[in-house]
């Protein structure tokens, strides 16, 4: 089956009810047998704001929007000039709308896509207790060729709690909207899909976090609600109440992430989520976690900056703070997951990590593929739990900071007799008690990077793919166009190879040199102002002397065809 | 084979020298923490001992618990960790007035209101030793010997014990480090009563507040058995002149502790996320 994929945005003011068809648009195709991908773009308003469900279907799995969108449906066009940019569309896109609603707002027209009128207001009107975006639903469904029947049961599995004369209203409003579709503008119908059983997830990338956690060993979390980290958050609550676990919310992000080194200095593997002014306010208690050897997770949902900046929009911003954001020289693990799908793997692996190097690790997702769900094959086991060094029951004249080969030292856990020490965010010596002298300080700065520096990552450092003499450097969410991009590219005849960062820190000079051998051209996507990703990558590795960069401040997501373009032009 | 040998004070010590100043008011306090453990008879590597910045901050290293030495303001929190992950520890804070009502003031409201079951002990000398001299919260406004504030502070400073009884403390006394033995008395009794427990130790800093020396003139036993109600403690404490000893308030409030049972399993979770 040759990739097709359709991309849908559902626009509407809050309350229209454009994330409910979208949601069900996406669960639709899921039970029809396609991938999917749902992103939602939101004004800051608690309710009544714009809001616009954006959905791409497609036979094969996918973690990147589309260059546009091939059909729009306004519920209404409230607002609709605020993210007006946010839904590109082509002269072969089609908009549907109602005419009781007014014409087109000149920021959408203006695109020249063509116009549809569906009188979303009368045909609800036609169905007792009928809804203009389940009409919406069922039209966009017939229009795509997704089959109404998975929608209908979709309908009859999540809203069959709401009780019968909903769901009957619901149902009802669908197959009007389906009827109606037959008198709009044909559109390219979806192939058949494949039906799947249960091999398929239906997964949000805060949720996959949340997963990789629990999956990990987390068992004790504690946090301060922020926008757009709070799902991680609401998903681990109850997942961890069931599972021996405990999440504490705390009164703000000092006492969080402090909470959570005392309950990883007490023995439990522990994590804190936050996004940008939290983490902000956290860096000197990671640092505290660096000094001290304190594992712990810090998941950062990054969302545009600086200060409050963009709560619930994507920017991939936080970089700079999350590498260079602690005062000394603090060595400390960095991972960026680089997709919803590597939330779940990445953040995982994190635990992994910071348990075995007895260090604070960040990662660093993004609102994009945080609060996106995607449809995707059921991910692979992991092999990567916590496994902590802890150190014996009366070891004589133990030292909680031993100069090992590794740089890794036992670590005493509360409750082992004999082997007490005091952490220390003061330097210290090798038995943990604080020192200024130079040989100390050199010594323990020594070790805190060598542990770092010389474990075996093993592959998952980036995801390295395809061959070439052009390659493609990139991180985070912003794979997904990347590798989109590179497929097309591919298919047109340009070799190139993608290089998407996983660890990235520490840095791993001897695995991009290798990554890069053969390489003369380079271009770096990312989604930052000012180059914080290039400039990160000028500081830590060789890079062939041809680079280009593409960088983008949010919230505009990166599109695969943007990225084409400019390697199109070494073609 | 092994004999139980009741532990005395001494074996609470580490052999880590202060940093304090000769006659500085934390040695008496070490040394009550450490009668007050030694009474209790809890096993040492079961204590976990845990402080922010400053002077009576260093006191974690200078006993041989498993302990940890934050960074400034934070010890509540990292306290609350610790005990929040492992109910059967027995946790000890301990720190300064700025450390614990300026720069932590936040988390003292919460951990009062919190309740988590722990001792949290501040040593009171109404100045920044550790930075050699300023004002504190609990300085008063007229104090004119800091360099950063040669006029005094003119704002009025915090009351730590009737902060705590307004925030939801459990149990709340005030000691004074020239009385170590009654200082032992109430820590024993901070670490028997359920939730939280706040103890004033009235700490005088010899170097830059030697008037401090005086409190010993001004301390007096309360004549009350312990108040059990909030209203009737406030009534008591409106009155008070800050310089009363003892158990002030002892509530019955029961402990924040969430539940930990194994209801079911991650691979139980993840079958929802199955499309």
């Amino acid at each position: 089956m040759a990739a097709y994929s359709v991309s849908v945005a559902l626009t509407g003011s809050g309350g229209a009810g454009s994330m409910t068809a979208g949601q069900i648009l996406l669960d639709s195709a899921s039970k029809a047998g396609f991938y999917g991908l749902m992103t939602r773009s939101m004004g800051p308003q608690i309710r009544g704001g714009e809001a616009a469900a954006l959905v791409r279907i497609s036979s094969t799995p996918i973690s990147s929007l589309d260059d546009h969108y091939d059909l729009l449906i306004a519920f209404d066009w409230g607002n609709i000039s605020r993210f007006a940019a946010e839904l590109p569309l082509s002269t072969d896109s089609l908009i549907l709308c109602d005419p009781a609603q007014g014409p087109v707002p000149d920021s959408i027209a203006t695109y020249g896509a063509r116009v549809a009128p569906l009188a979303l207001k009368a045909l609800s009107e036609r169905v007792h207790g009928g809804r203009g975006n389940m009409i919406g639903l069922g039209a966009v469904a017939a229009l795509i060729g997704l089959p109404i029947e998975s929608v209908l049961h979709v309908l009859a599995t999540q809203l069959g709690r709401k009780g019968e004369e909903v769901l009957a209203a619901s149902t009802a409003s669908v197959k009007v909207g389906a009827e109606a579709a037959t008198l709009l503008p044909p559109m390219p119908k979806l192939p058949e899909g494949n039906p799947h059983g249960a091999s398929r997830w239906n997964i949000s990338g805060n949720e996959a976090a949340g997963l990789g956690a629990l999956k990990g060993g987390i068992k004790f979390v504690a946090a301060y609600p922020i926008t757009p980290a709070t799902e991680v958050l609401e998903w681990l609550a109850p997942a961890l109440e069931k599972t021996g676990g405990a999440l504490i919310q705390a009164e703000d992000e000092l006492a969080s992430i402090n909470m959570v080194i005392g309950g990883a200095f007490a023995g439990l593997p522990s994590l804190t989520a936050t996004s940008g002014p939290g983490l902000s306010l956290m860096t000197e208690s990671i640092g505290l976690a660096v000094a001290s050897e304190t594992p712990l997770v810090v998941v950062d949902v990054m969302r545009g900056g600086p200060s409050t900046g963009i709560p619930t929009k994507s920017e991939q911003s936080d970089l700079n703070i999350a590498v260079y954001g602690l005062h000394g020289d603090a060595p400390h693990l960095v991972v960026a997951p680089n997709s919803s799908t590597d939330c779940l793997a990445a953040t995982q692996w994190s635990v992994y990590l910071a348990e075995a190097l007895q260090s604070p690790a960040i990662v660093l997702s993004d609102q994009a593929m945080g609060q996106s769900r995607v449809i995707i094959d059921k991910p692979a086991e992991s092999p990567y739990v916590a496994d902590r060094l802890v150190a014996d029951a009366d070891i004589d004249g133990y030292q909680r900071y031993a100069l090992t080969e590794s740089g890794i030292s036992p670590m005493a856990i509360p409750g082992t007799p004999g082997s007490n020490y005091v952490a220390d965010g003061l330097e210290h010596n090798e038995r943990g008690t604080p020192s200024s002298q130079a040989s100390d300080h050199l010594a323990q700065l020594d070790k805190r990077a060598r542990k770092l520096q010389n474990f075996d990552y093993g592959d998952n450092w980036a995801d390295v793919e395809g061959d070439g003499e052009i390659a493609v450097i990139t991180w985070g969410s912003v794979t997904g166009p990347v590798r989109e991009a590179l497929d097309r590219a591919r298919a047109k005849g340009i070799k190139a190879k993608l290089i998407s960062l996983r660890l990235i820190l520490p840095a791993l000079p001897e695995r991009m040199d290798a990554a890069l051998a053969g390489v003369n051209k380079v271009l770096v996507v990312e989604q930052s102002h000012s180059q914080q990703f290039n400039k990160f990558l000028r500081g830590h590795y060789d890079l062939p002397a041809d680079v280009s960069v593409f960088s983008r401040p949010g919230p505009l997501p990166i599109r695969p065809g943007e990225i084409l373009t400019r390697l199109a032009v070494w073609e | 084979m092994n004999v139980q040998v009741p532990l005395t004070a001494q074996d609470f010590k580490s052999d880590v020298k202060p940093i304090w100043c000769p006659g500085c008011g934390d040695y008496a306090v070490l040394s009550a923490i450490t009668k007050a453990l030694a009474e209790l008879d809890t096993p040492r590597e079961k204590i976990a001992f845990i402080s922010g910045i400053g002077c009576s901050s260093r006191i974690p290293a200078y006993t041989n618990l498993y302990g940890f030495h934050g960074v400034h303001g934070r010890a509540l929190p990292i306290a609350a960790g610790v005990k929040l992950a492992r109910p059967d520890l027995t946790v000890i804070v301990a720190g300064g007035d700025g450390d614990g009502l300026s720069i932590g003031g936040n988390h003292f409201l919460h951990a009062c209101r919190r309740n988590v079951d722990m001792t949290y002990v501040i040593m009171d000398n109404e100045v920044y030793g550790m930075t050699k001299g300023q004002a504190s919260p609990t300085t008063s406004p007229d104090w004119c010997k800091s360099k950063l504030t040669p006029e005094g502070t003119g704002i009025s400073p915090v009351e730590p014990i009737r902060l705590a009884l307004a925030a939801g403390a459990n149990f709340i006394a005030r000691g004074f480090a020239g009385n170590p033995a009654e200082v032992a008395r109430l820590i024993v009794e901070g670490i028997a009563h359920p939730g939280f427990s706040f103890i004033q130790i009235l700490s005088p800093c010899v170097t830059y507040r030697p008037e401090e020396r005086e409190w010993k003139q001004a301390v007096h036993a309360s004549e009350t058995e312990p108040a059990q109600i909030m209203a009737e403690a406030m009534h008591r404490l409106a009155a008070d002149d800050g310089f009363t000893t003892g158990v002030l308030f002892a509530g019955n409030r029961a402990p924040f502790m969430p539940a930990r049972d194994v209801k079911t399993t991650i691979a139980d979770i993840e079958r929802k996320f199955a499309s």
